[in-house]
């Protein structure tokens, strides 16, 4: 038997994954389509936030889609169906976020050129999905008033992957007893200088600041700022 | 839990880099930063998992773990940050997001036995 001797390897664990979704981003940034990863906890309100985007960006004249990640069924994908705009469930089966490579797969037969915009929701969860790029141009974090002013602190590694963070049921806010400042405190703490949009898709507030960030990051005067991803 | 993803793509790219049939893994030497979303008692319960009846069976994950480290232009020094990392400067006080470390995840080499040597 010979000895045991080492042999360089130097290369990221998810090389193949950080391939795929380059590969993905040049692909959307020649189509000329812009996209959204949305990821969040799960409950804190991706797919009313995302049906309520779909639907007014479809009225504002612009062009959009999503894929939409979850464990199992396509509830999700239903109630998305009901804006009108091509919507597609990536059932994950199981595995706990999204991955380049599901990404590629199902968007086979769309034609990216005709999208303004393609917005991806994640798999309900604050950990696992922040370390898979989806070559999206930019991650936004939701982070509904019902889950306290924490939870940034508790999972800074997908607060600070994140590109803008989005407080969602901003209409509880009161009941809860939800402390502003103490929740963007701890958002910048984490991540500093994120952009903080405070919304509510039952009541249609804050949406108009949302169109904003994404137009301008769609004309690329928002160009991500992370470069940790 | 990704770990189990994470352990499939370091099982995948240690059967890559073996050089024939008959070389096993003895070790596997990662750099896992404390922000790269990965639990090192998680990846090693998922990598045993993952390694079962590959080339990398049996092999030990010996994980570096990497401190966020963040850099303060203002004043120009480097920080390294706690749990929770706190993204200020400890010496002007001034927020900052530049990260120069913490974020690895990386294999950085193994450990290889040649031969027909069985992996016992």
């Amino acid at each position: 038997m010979e000895k045991p001797r080492i042999v360089e390897v130097r290369q990221g664990i998810l090389k193949k994954n950080d391939q795929l979704a380059g590969g993905l981003r040049a692909r959307f940034k020649s189509a000329g389509v812009c996209v959204i990863d949305l990821v969040s906890s799960p409950g804190a309100g991706k797919t009313a936030f995302l049906e309520e985007t779909l639907r007014r960006l479809k009225e504002l004249g612009f062009r959009v889609a999503a894929l939409v990640g979850d464990l199992a069924t396509e509830n999700d994908a239903r109630r998305l169906e009901r804006s009108g705009v091509p919507v597609r469930q990536i059932e994950t089966h199981g595995i706990c976020h999204l991955e380049a490579e599901m990404i590629e797969r199902n968007l086979e037969g769309w034609n990216l050129e005709e999208l303004d915009f393609l917005f991806i929701e994640n798999v309900g969860n604050l950990v696992c999905p922040s370390s898979y790029d989806l070559g999206e141009d930019a991650r936004a974090v939701l982070h509904a008033v019902t889950e306290g002013e924490d939870k940034p602190l508790k999972y800074p590694t997908i607060f600070n992957s994140s590109d803008i963070a989005v407080v969602t049921k901003i209409d509880l806010a009161e009941v809860c007893e939800f402390d502003r400042a103490a929740c963007c405190e701890n958002i910048h703490a984490v991540r500093p200088n994120i952009p903080i949009l405070e919304t509510s898709a039952k009541k249609g507030i804050g949406f108009e600041d949302w169109f904003e960030y994404l137009k301008d990051l769609k004309n690329g005067a928002a160009a991500r700022s992370n470069s940790g991803r | 839990m990704h770990e189990l993803s994470i352990a499939c793509s370091i099982v995948e790219t240690v059967e890559e880099v073996l050089p024939d049939e008959n070389s096993t893994v003895k070790t596997v030497f990662l750099k896992i930063g404390a922000m790269s979303g990965v639990v090192r008692d998680a990846l090693l319960f998922s990598f045993e998992v993952a390694a079962q009846d590959t080339r990398a069976a049996g092999a030990v994950l010996e994980i570096e773990e990497i401190p966020v480290v963040v850099h303060c232009d203002p004043c120009g020094k480097d920080t390294e940050l706690g749990n929770p990392p706190i993204f200020r400067c400890a010496f002007c006080g001034q927020s900052t997001a530049k990260i120069l470390q913490g974020k690895e995840m990386e294999i950085v080499s193994i450990e290889i036995e040649d031969g027909k040597a069985a992996n016992s």
